[in-house]
Parts: structure tokens; C-alpha cells; sequence
């Protein structure tokens, strides 16, 4: 009998094997890929919270400071989210009647909290912490972004581990005075490795290798 | 028989491969059942998992102080005072205290300037008891400021009356300059 396959078949099957591999390869990269993409982590695109609440207008418009309802962020691990009654302050007299508000004022009659969706939040097994970072001259729009300009907040950075280490690293990039902490408008300036420097000395931060320690977040 | 062993060690090789990378795709670590500050509980009724004072709580902190400011009056205190205010006052206050804030202008009840006799004459502890409680249609701010962040602005309320109100020669020398420079 007449064999099927001519020989030349026999580097084609391994050529194969090698294309496999290589295929193999492509698509493990694909998916780490993905994974890090904006799409899977929803870098950019606002939640569907259940109201419409605006940073743009309540701080860029009415100029009210982020600590009015994140009250706690210079003294505790938790930035803090304002109750309804912190909203009821204004709006127990300000667009008391708007439809959009109807959910505030149900959960202020009945006592029941207001579920927001959370933006950002890092997996239970790392540890984070406001304070720390407030106190030493890392302003809310280095991770966050220009809030100020939103008009639903949405995930500036993914918070990937390697973002962290970048700046505990060399913080003197993105250091700035405590006096522009809640400034959105701040960028780092031409002088920005001398100030940051001169700043990292002033306010006594650790060496790189202690802040890029596995324990510090991990623990 | 040599081949037969050889095989099992492959396929256990195989099995014990799988079984290890099925475990990295557990997420138990990232969702512990521990809860995060303000998360939702399915166990509570009112789904919280912060819990309120227990019914009976006795406050012990001592509370009178005799109408004045009760820690001494440095510069820290009122700067403190002043940052404060700025945070929680003046949307409605204003930045001078005369009752102009941001949120008034967008339609909020116009508060009384703290430039009045009347606002003037009280004590301290007048600011003291108005953050804690609320008056009127304002309502309390004691939640967000600790007891040294009231008295603090208190201070600073003092600071900005007679800043409306203060002499010419109140003015430090340097500043006079400035000032006249302005005029
Ligand atoms: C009037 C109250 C108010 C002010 C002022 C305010 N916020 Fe918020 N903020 C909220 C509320 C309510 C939410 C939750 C709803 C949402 O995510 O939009 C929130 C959510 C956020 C989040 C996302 C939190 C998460 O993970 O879900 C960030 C980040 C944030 N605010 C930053 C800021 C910064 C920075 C400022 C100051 C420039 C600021 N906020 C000022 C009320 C406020
Ligand atoms: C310090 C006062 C103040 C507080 C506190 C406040 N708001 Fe407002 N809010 C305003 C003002 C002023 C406007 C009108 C905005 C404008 O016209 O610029 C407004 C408007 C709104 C609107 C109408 C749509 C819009 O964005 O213009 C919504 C919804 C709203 N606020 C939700 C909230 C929620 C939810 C909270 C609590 C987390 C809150 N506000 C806390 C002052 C406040
Ligand atoms: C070093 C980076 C960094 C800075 C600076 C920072 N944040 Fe955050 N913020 C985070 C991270 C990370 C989370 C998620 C925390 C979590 O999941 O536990 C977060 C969460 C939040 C939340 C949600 C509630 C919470 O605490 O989990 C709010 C609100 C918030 N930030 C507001 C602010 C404000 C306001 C500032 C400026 C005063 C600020 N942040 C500065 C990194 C930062
Ligand atoms: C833009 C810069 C920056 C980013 C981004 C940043 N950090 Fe930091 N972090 C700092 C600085 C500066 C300090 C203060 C170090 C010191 O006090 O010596 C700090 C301190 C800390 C500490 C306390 C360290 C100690 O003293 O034990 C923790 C925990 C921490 N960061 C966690 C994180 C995590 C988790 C992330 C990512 C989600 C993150 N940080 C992102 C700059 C940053
Ligand atoms: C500056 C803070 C920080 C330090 C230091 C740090 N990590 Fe992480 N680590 C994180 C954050 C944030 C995540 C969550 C990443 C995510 O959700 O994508 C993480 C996630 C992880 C994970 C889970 C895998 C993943 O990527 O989701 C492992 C494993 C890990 N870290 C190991 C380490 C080891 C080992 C070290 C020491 C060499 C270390 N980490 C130091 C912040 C840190
Ligand atoms: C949301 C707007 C708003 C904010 C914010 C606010 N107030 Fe008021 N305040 C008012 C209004 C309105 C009144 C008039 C109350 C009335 O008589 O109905 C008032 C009245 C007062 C009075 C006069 C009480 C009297 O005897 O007549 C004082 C003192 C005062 N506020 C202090 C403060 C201090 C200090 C803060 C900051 C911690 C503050 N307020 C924040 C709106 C506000």
C-alpha cells in the first residue's frame, strides 16, 4: 500500500510542534496583556453609582474642600465616605426638592445607608494607608487624578503592585509641599528633583529599600 | 514494567502541574471575610457593618469650660482654627466670616455675619456649642471636628472680627507699607 504521507510531512509535523509552542507563547502574553488593559481594569470608565453625584460641581464650581466629606484622609488609613447627613447639611436646604436627590432624602427618612460602589479598591491582602502618605507630601491628585474634573469619579490608575513600587522607589518625583497636598492643579515643576529631595530630607521618608519591603504592604 | 512507572510518574507530574495552578485561580485571599471599614454586612439588619453606640453610652469627657476657650491661645491653635474653618465654615460663611459663602450664593439660607454686635458679645463657648449641636437650619458639625478643632475655630472666629474691625495701628509696621501700597 501506498504510503499516505510523503516524507517531506515529517519536517512539516515538526515544524508544528514549534508553531504550537510559539502560539502557545503569543497567547499567555495576550492574556497578561488584557489583564493589564484599561478594558478589563476599568481605568476610565465611571460606575453606575445610585446618585448622580458630581465632583465636578461640588468642588470645582462650589469650591468645597475634599476634607468636608473625606474627612478622615489626613488622620486614618480609610479616606473616609460622607454619610447622608453630611449631604443633608446642604441639601436639607438647597435643591431639597430635585428628583436626582430622591435617594438621599429616602435614605436619610429611613435610616438606611446609601450603597455606593467603591472606585478603587486593592485586594484585602494589601496594606494601605491614607494617612502616611497625606503627611508626607503625596497629594490626592498624584493617584487619583484631576477628581476636581469629573463628573463621575472613575479609576485613574489600576493600582498595580508595580505602580506602588515605582514610587516608593524614588517618591522625590512625585513629592510635593504640604501646603499643595489638596491642590489638583499641582504638577511637578522644572526644579522638581531638587525640591523633592530637599523635601524627602525635611520629612524624614525611609530609604528605598525599606518602602519597597515586602512587608510594608504585605503583612 | 519500567515503562509503566514511568508513565504514572508523568501523570501524577501532570495531575499535581493542574492541581497547583487551579489554586492560583483562588481568589480567597483578595476577599477576606474580615470587613473593610464601611462595608456591607449581610449579617446585621440594617446591612452595616459599622455599629452605633449602644442604647445607655455615657459621654464622660468634661464639657464645661466656664465659657472661654480652655487650651492657651498660640499661633498654632489658630492656624489650626483657620484651616478648619476654610474646610467646614466658610462654604456657607465665607472665607471672612460675613455670611457670602460659595453654597449662599447657589441658594442656601443666608447665615448672620459673625461681624455682628450680637455674634460679637457672645462667649466662646457660644462657636463651641453652635459646631457641636447646629442652630437652626444649620446643622451640627461635631461629627467631623474633634473638640481641639472647635475651640480652634472659635479662636479663629475671634481672629477674623477684629481683623474686620481692627485699627490702623494694630497693623504690624511691614505690613503697613503693603497696605498702603494697596490703596
Ligand atoms: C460634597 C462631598 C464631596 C467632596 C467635597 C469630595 N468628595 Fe470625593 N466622593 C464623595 C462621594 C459621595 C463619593 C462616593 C461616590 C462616587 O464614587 O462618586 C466620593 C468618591 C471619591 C473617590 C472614589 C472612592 C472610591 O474608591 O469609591 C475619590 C478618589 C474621591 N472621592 C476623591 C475626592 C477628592 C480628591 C476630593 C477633593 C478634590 C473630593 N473627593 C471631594 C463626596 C465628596
Ligand atoms: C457644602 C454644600 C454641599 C454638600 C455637603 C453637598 N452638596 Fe450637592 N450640591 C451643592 C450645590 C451648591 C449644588 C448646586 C451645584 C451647582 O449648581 O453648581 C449641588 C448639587 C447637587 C446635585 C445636583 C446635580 C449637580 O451635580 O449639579 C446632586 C445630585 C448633589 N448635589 C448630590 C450631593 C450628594 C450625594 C452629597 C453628599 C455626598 C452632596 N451633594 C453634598 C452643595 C452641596
Ligand atoms: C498614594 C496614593 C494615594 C493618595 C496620595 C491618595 N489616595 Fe485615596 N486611595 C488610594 C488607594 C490605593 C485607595 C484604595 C484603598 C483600598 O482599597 O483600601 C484609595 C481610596 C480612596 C477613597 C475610597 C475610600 C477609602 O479610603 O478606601 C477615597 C474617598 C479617597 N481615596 C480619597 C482620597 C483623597 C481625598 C486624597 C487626598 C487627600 C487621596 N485619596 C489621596 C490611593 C491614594
Ligand atoms: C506617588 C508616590 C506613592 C505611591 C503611588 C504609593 N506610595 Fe506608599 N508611600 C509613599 C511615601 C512618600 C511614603 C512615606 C514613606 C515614609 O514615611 O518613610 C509611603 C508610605 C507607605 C506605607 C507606610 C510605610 C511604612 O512606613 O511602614 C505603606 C503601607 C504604603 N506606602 C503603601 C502603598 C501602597 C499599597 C501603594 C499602592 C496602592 C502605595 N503605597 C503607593 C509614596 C507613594
Ligand atoms: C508598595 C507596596 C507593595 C510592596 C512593597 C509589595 N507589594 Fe505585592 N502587591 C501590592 C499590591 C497593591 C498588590 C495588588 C496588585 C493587584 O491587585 O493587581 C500586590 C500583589 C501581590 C501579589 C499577588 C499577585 C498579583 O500580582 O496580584 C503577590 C504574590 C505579591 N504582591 C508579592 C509581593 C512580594 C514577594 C513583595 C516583596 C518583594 C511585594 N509583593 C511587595 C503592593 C506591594
Ligand atoms: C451649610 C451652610 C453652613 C455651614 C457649612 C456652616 N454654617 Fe453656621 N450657620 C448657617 C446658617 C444658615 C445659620 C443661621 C441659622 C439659623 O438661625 O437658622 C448659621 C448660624 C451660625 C452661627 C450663629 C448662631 C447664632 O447664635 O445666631 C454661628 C456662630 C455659626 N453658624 C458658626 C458656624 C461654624 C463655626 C461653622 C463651621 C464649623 C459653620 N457655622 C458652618 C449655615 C452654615
Amino acid at each position: 500500500m501506498a504510503q499516505l504521507f510523503p516524507r517531506s510531512f515529517n519536517n512539516l509535523s515538526h515544524a508544528s510542534i514549534y508553531v504550537a509552542l510559539v502560539l502557545a507563547a503569543i497567547s499567555i502574553w495576550l492574556a497578561v496583556e488584557l489583564a493589564k488593559s484599561d478594558y478589563v481594569t476599568g481605568v476610565g470608565t465611571p460606575l453606575e453609582q445610585p446618585v448622580q453625584f458630581s465632583h465636578k460641581h461640588h468642588v470645582s464650581d462650589d469650591g468645597i474642600d475634599c476634607r468636608y466629606c473625606h474627612s478622615t484622609v489626613e488622620k486614618t488609613d480609610f479616606a473616609g465616605i460622607p454619610s447622608t447627613e453630611t449631604c443633608m447639611t446642604c441639601h436639607s436646604d438647597l435643591w431639597q426638592t430635585s428628583p436626582i436627590l430622591e435617594p438621599v432624602r429616602t435614605s436619610y427618612q429611613t435610616n438606611t445607608s446609601i450603597q455606593w460602589q467603591r472606585v478603587y479598591r486593592l485586594p484585602d491582602f494589601v496594606f494601605f494607608n491614607h494617612s502616611i502618605h497625606i503627611n508626607k507630601g503625596i497629594g490626592c491628585s498624584t493617584c487619583h487624578g484631576r477628581v476636581d474634573q469629573m463628573p463621575l469619579v472613575y479609576q485613574f490608575t489600576a493600582l498595580r503592585m508595580d505602580w506602588c513600587l515605582d514610587c516608593h522607589r524614588a517618591p522625590q518625583t512625585s513629592i510635593r509641599p504640604r501646603s499643595e497636598i489638596f491642590n489638583m492643579e499641582w504638577t511637578p515643576g522644572a526644579d522638581q528633583t531638587r525640591r523633592g529631595n530637599e523635601l524627602m530630607r525635611d520629612y524624614g521618608i525611609a530609604p528605598a529599600d525599606r518602602l519597597t519591603d515586602c512587608y510594608t504592604c504585605h503583612r | 514494567m519500567c515503562r509503566r512507572s514511568g508513565h504514572s510518574i508523568v501523570v501524577l507530574v501532570v495531575a499535581f502541574a493542574g492541581i497547583m495552578t487551579l489554586c492560583g485561580c483562588s481568589y480567597d485571599m483578595s476577599v477576606q471575610p474580615s470587613y473593610r471599614t464601611l462595608a456591607r454586612s449581610d449579617f446585621f439588619s440594617d446591612e452595616r457593618s459599622a455599629r452605633p453606640l449602644t442604647i445607655g453610652t455615657v459621654a464622660t469627657a468634661k464639657r464645661d469650660s466656664g465659657g472661654g476657650i480652655p487650651f492657651p491661645l498660640t499661633i498654632e491653635l489658630l492656624q489650626q482654627g483657620r484651616e478648619r474653618f476654610d474646610i467646614f465654615c466658610s462654604p456657607c460663611h465665607g472665607r471672612l466670616g460675613n455670611g457670602e459663602g460659595m453654597v449662599v450664593q447657589r441658594g442656601f439660607s443666608r447665615p448672620p455675619s459673625f461681624h455682628l454686635e450680637r455674634l460679637k458679645s457672645v462667649p466662646d463657648s457660644h462657636y463651641f456649642e453652635v459646631i457641636t449641636h447646629g442652630i437652626g437650619r444649620m446643622w451640627p458639625y461635631g461629627n467631623r471636628t474633634s473638640v481641639s478643632d472647635r475651640w480652634a475655630i472659635s479662636g479663629y472666629i475671634r481672629v477674623l472680627q477684629f481683623s474686620q474691625a481692627a485699627p490702623l495701628s494694630a497693623v504690624p509696621p511691614d505690613e503697613l507699607e503693603n497696605l498702603r501700597k494697596e490703596q
